[in-house]
Parts: structure tokens; C-alpha cells; sequence
């Protein structure tokens, strides 16, 4: 009786503690992205002094109305869009037409062509001879020198296998046997059927380019062809708005008063697409991480 | 004699699937491995116009004067140390938070928090280290707003070499723990529930249950996945540590891959660059077998 009095006590307090530290730290994560939402529509005035931190103050839409009216960001968004479009397709259609037939027990050569993509998890030849290998192929300031070079890696291709390994070997038996050749096979019953890791692997290449900048950073030389996330770069970082952003404020001060607004817009703007996929990106991308431990 | 005929009839079988093979293969044999057999300019003098092929070896003279340059011990520091601080700091939290939300016992609080912390993860690293210069703003950041507030000077932290690890580290965690900690709720999911019925049979705390099932329970997991780190250890997420480099903190902030960038891609010594390349990723197979071993011999739990 009293022992367990006790205990009970001590998991009260367990439950305390956790529920105080969890709540805390999902609080850490919430709050900076919170911030950036209503600052984006705050007087960056009163930004500055400290008085919004919970709801926004003298609300302005100047932020949103620069952004949207400036040519250079929705260069940035088409040019990104177009880029993650293509990683998805050319990366999706490479990764299955690798996966499936290695997820074959009856392919021929099945263990060398797994160990040939393998190998190339473990090595790589680095930034450099990458980057060399651009300039041969003659695809410097090209929009492929940002699609091509991480189109798609072993660890997709592995991830497709392994679901492709899961499909009911039966089916294709009596497929084989009415005369159904492979090809027809795959369009017909296996593509149908993939639609979950298929989601999976186009989220990733989409995610990736959609994020990504260095590629564009070194390889690209025309500012027409820049990803949304390298002009970001040039207005976050390195605090230097491109276009017609700011051109017409006279005071310096006004100018960064302005920028600071545009600031935590362009996040809200850049961040938006993904947001909406949210809900996709949360279920496929764990879906993705349980199926690639399963067998690496 | 029949043999060989059994194969020829197995490739003619799934010719179909060999011609799908094609495109892959060619893909990997120019992104992945070409770029591979490129890394010999580390050993050569190579310039653009004689092309790979054609450059004169010269042995491991690149090597050589990348040991003896003066920044040499710098740069090596600052990658081992920040390596070992992430280590250390943002691969055990995913675990602590694993555990915690698996003794949260309203589900739908703790899906509220799961999709809470999962959410940084996507966002780009641009975007993160802007919020960084926005938030830390000497002026107009809200970190500094509010130190002047309880009545200290403002910190100019992008500007400070000091504050450069803290600052990478605390975006690690804050924005990769969420879905690191995943695979380890995964494990504790896959945990027997018969044994923790029976430790609350038998009078175990939370704490208790805790320290002798699921952490006992995720050690396999947690095994793999440290090897994993560590054999990763040199390979530090180069765009960050490049987007939070300024001339002011470069002493703290420049670790190998942003050597390489700026050696290699800005003043185009392609062969020294990829030499220090090179040495990167040797240390790191290194370090991968070692752990690898190490892990063999203490409990059986490896990854190759």
C-alpha cells in the first residue's frame, strides 16, 4: 500500500517534469517560426523595440505588396518550380527504372549491379572533380548542371527496392505465364501498386531542390536563371535586395527600416509551398525513413 | 556447354529489364563515377586545358603542402571540433526527446508535439541561417532587443568568432532533432509491451522502466546510427557552416569544405582542392571502420 503510494508519487512528478520540459522545448521550436509571422506584417518600427512578441503591432502590408510586385523573387519561384519539377521526374524515372529490376531474384548479375550502385553511397569524388566534370560535359550556367548532378542516389534507389521487393511475387507469375512480357508488367501492375514510394521519392527530389542553393551558386552564372533560395540568400544574408525591391526609398534608414519588413515576408513567401505539402511531406518522409532502415 | 546456354536463355528472359538498367547505369557511370576517377587530379598537376588524362603526375606534393600551410592545424581544429561538439551535443537529444514522448500518454498532445518538431526540418538552410542574422541582428533583432531590455550592450554575434559553434550547434538541434528522433520512437515502438506490463506488475517507476527496458530496448538503434555519425563526422554540413561565414569569423568558421570551396571553386587550384578533398573523406572511411570494428567487438551490433 504504501510502496505504492510512493511510486505513484514519483511518477507524478516523472509526468511533471517531462510534460514542463516537452511543452518547453515544442514552445522553442514554435516560437522563431511564429515570430516570422506576425513580424512579417508588423511596423518594423515597433519590431525593433521589442513591442511584438506575441501579436502584431500597427499591421502593415507594405512587406507583402514589395515582395509581390518585385520581378526578380517570382523569377526565383518560377525558375525553382521548374527545377523541382524535372529533379522529380528524371529522378523518380531513373529510381524506378534501377529499382525494380534489382528488386528481381530471377535478374541475372542482380549482385554486381547492387554492389555498382552501392559503392557509390560510400564514395564520391567530391565538390571539385564534380564540379569539373560540369565544365567538360559543357553544362556550366545551364539549368541541367542544377538538375542532373543530385537527380537521384543509391539511397532512393534502395528505398524503391526495397518496396518493390514487397510486392506479391504471385501476381507476376501468372502474369509471366499468360504471355504478359516485363515491360507491360511494370506499367500495368507494378506502377499502379507503387503509388505510396513513388510519392515518397518525388517528395524527396522536390524537397531537396526546392531547397537547395550551392548548385545554382556555383554553376550558374545568369541571375535569370537563380532558384528562388539564391536570391533569398542575396536579401537574408548577405543584405542585398535585388531588382526594384527598395529602389525608390529615399533615407537609408527608411530603406533598412523596409528591408527589415521584407525580410521576414520573403521567409513567409519561400517557406509557403512546402507548408501547404506539409501534411504529404510529414506521412511520406517518415514513411521513407522506416522504409530505407528496414534494410540499408 | 549447357550452362552457358541456361544464361543466355535467363539474360534473353529479362532483356526487357537490362534495357531499363541502361539509363541508371549510364547516369551513375557519368555523375558518380566519373567524377570518382577524377579525383586523381589530387595527385596531379592538372590544369583545364590538358584535361585529367593528360596532367603530369606529381605524386603527393598537394598533400604535402597542405600539412605544412599555415592554416593547416586551423582548419583541421575547427572541422574536428565542431564535429565532436555535434556529437556530442545534437545526437543524444533526438534520444532523450525519443524517450520522452513515449511516456506522453494523451496521443493527441503528442502528435501536436511531433508535428511541431518535425516541422524545421524542412525548411532550407538559407532560410534557417537568415532567420539566424534576422533574429541576431545587432539592431533590430528581437535576442538583442531584449538584452538591451534587461540592461546589457548588444552582442554582435554573426561579427563574434565565439559565437559560431554555439549558434550551429543550436540550429542543429533546433532544427533536425524533430526527425531524428523518428527512427528512435520507431524502436521504442517495436519494444515487447509485455515488459513493461510486467515491471509495472512488479512496482517499477517510469524512471525505472525506463532505464532498464527502453534504453536497453533502442541500444541497437542507437549503435547503428552513432556509427553512422561518427563515420559522418568530417563530413559536416558544408551550406551552413558556409552561410554563417563572414571575414569576421572566419578563425572559428572555416572548416574543410569551405577551405575546398574557396581554394578549388573561387581561386581555381583544382588540384590542391580536391587533394584536401580527398584527405577529408579518407579520414572519414577511417573513422567509419574503426567505430564499425569497435562496435563488432562490445555488443555484436555492426554495419557491415
Amino acid at each position: 500500500m504504501f510502496a505504492r503510494k510512493r511510486q505513484s508519487t514519483g511518477d507524478l512528478a516523472f509526468d511533471i517534469v517531462n510534460y514542463t520540459l516537452l511543452i518547453g522545448f515544442t514552445l522553442m521550436i514554435l516560437y522563431p517560426l511564429y515570430f516570422i509571422v506576425i513580424a512579417s506584417f508588423s511596423d518594423p518600427n515597433r519590431v525593433n523595440v521589442g513591442d511584438v512578441w506575441l501579436i502584431p503591432q500597427s499591421i502593415t502590408f507594405e512587406g507583402y505588396e514589395r515582395i509581390f510586385s518585385d520581378g526578380a523573387i517570382w523569377t526565383g519561384y518560377r525558375n525553382s518550380i521548374l527545377y523541382a519539377v524535372l529533379t522529380a521526374l528524371i529522378g523518380t524515372a531513373l529510381a524506378i527504372m534501377a529499382a525494380y529490376p534489382l528488386s528481381r531474384r530471377d535478374l541475372l548479375g542482380r549482385n554486381f549491379f547492387m554492389i555498382f550502385f552501392a559503392i557509390t553511397l560510400f564514395f564520391s569524388g567530391g565538390l571539385i572533380p564534380t564540379y569539373l566534370l560540369m565544365m567538360k560535359l559543357n553544362l556550366m550556367n545551364t539549368i541541367w548542371a542544377v538538375i542532373l548532378p543530385s537527380a537521384v542516389d543509391a539511397f532512393v534507389i534502395i528505398i524503391a527496392r526495397t518496396f518493390f521487393q514487397g510486392l506479391p511475387e504471385e501476381i507476376r507469375e501468372a502474369a509471366s505465364i499468360d504471355g504478359c512480357t516485363n515491360l507491360r508488367y511494370i506499367w500495368s501492375f507494378v506502377l499502379p501498386l507503387s503509388k505510396p514510394i513513388i510519392a515518397v521519392i518525388v517528395l524527396f527530389a522536390v524537397v531537396r531542390q526546392w531547397n537547395g542553393f550551392f548548385d545554382a551558386l556555383i554553376y550558374l552564372e545568369d541571375a535569370d536563371k537563380y532558384p528562388l533560395q539564391l536570391i533569398l540568400r542575396n536579401i537574408l544574408i548577405e543584405n542585398q535586395p535585388s531588382g526594384n525591391l527598395v529602389d525608390d526609398i529615399q533615407t537609408a534608414a527608411e530603406k533598412q527600416r523596409i528591408v527589415e519588413l521584407i525580410k521576414y515576408g520573403v521567409i513567409i513567401v519561400a517557406a509557403l509551398p512546402l507548408l501547404i505539402l506539409y501534411p504529404f511531406l510529414q506521412r511520406y518522409f517518415v514513411q521513407g525513413v522506416f522504409i530505407g532502415s528496414v534494410k540499408g | 556447354m549447357k550452362r552457358s546456354s541456361g544464361i543466355g536463355k535467363r539474360i534473353q528472359a529479362n532483356w526487357e529489364l537490362y534495357l531499363l538498367l541502361l539509363l541508371p547505369v549510364a547516369y551513375f557511370i557519368i555523375f558518380r563515377y566519373w567524377p570518382m576517377y577524377g579525383v586523381t587530379i589530387a595527385f596531379k598537376d592538372f590544369t583545364p586545358a590538358k584535361g585529367i588524362m593528360d596532367s603530369p603526375w606529381i605524386g603527393l606534393d598537394h598533400f604535402m603542402t597542405f600539412f605544412h600551410s599555415y592554416n593547416f592545424e586551423q582548419i583541421i581544429g575547427n572541422t574536428i571540433f565542431l564535429s565532436l561538439l555535434l556529437l556530442a551535443i545534437a545526437f543524444p537529444i533526438p534520444i532523450i526527446i525519443a524517450i520522452m514522448l513515449n511516456q506522453v500518454a494523451n496521443q493527441k498532445l503528442k502528435r501536436f508535439m511531433q508535428t511541431s518538431i518535425y516541422a524545421p526540418y524542412f525548411i532550407s538552410t538559407v532560410v534557417l541561417i537568415g532567420m539566424v542574422f534576422v533574429f541576431l541582428s545587432p539592431n533590430s533583432g528581437i535576442v538583442n532587443t531584449i538584452i538591451v531590455a534587461l540592461g546589457g550592450d548588444p552582442v554582435l554575434f554573426m561579427a563574434k568568432s565565439e559565437w559560431f559553434r554555439p549558434i550551429y550547434v543550436f540550429t542543429e538541434v533546433w532544427q533536425n532533432t524533430g526527425f531524428a528522433s523518428i527512427i528512435y520512437l520507431a524502436a521504442l515502438a517495436g519494444i515487447d509491451p509485455h515488459l513493461h506490463e510486467a515491471a509495472v506488475v512488479d512496482g517499477a517507476s517510469k524512471w525505472q522502466r525506463i532505464r532498464h527496458i527502453d534504453i536497453p530496448g533502442i541500444t541497437p538503434t542507437i549503435v547503428i546510427l552513432f556509427i553512422l555519425a561518427v563515420g559522418n563526422l568530417m563530413n559536416i554540413g558544408f551550406e551552413k557552416a558556409f552561410l554563417m561565414q563572414t571575414d569576421i569569423n572566419v578563425d572559428a568558421s572555416e572548416i574543410i569544405p569551405t577551405y575546398v570551396y574557396k581554394i578549388g571553386i573561387q581561386r581555381g587550384q583544382y588540384s590542391f582542392s580536391a587533394a584536401i578533398g580527398l584527405f577529408n573523406a579518407l579520414i572519414n572511411l577511417v573513422l567509419l571502420l574503426i567505430v564499425n570494428r569497435t562496435a563488432k567487438k562490445l555488443n555484436g551490433n555492426s554495419l557491415f
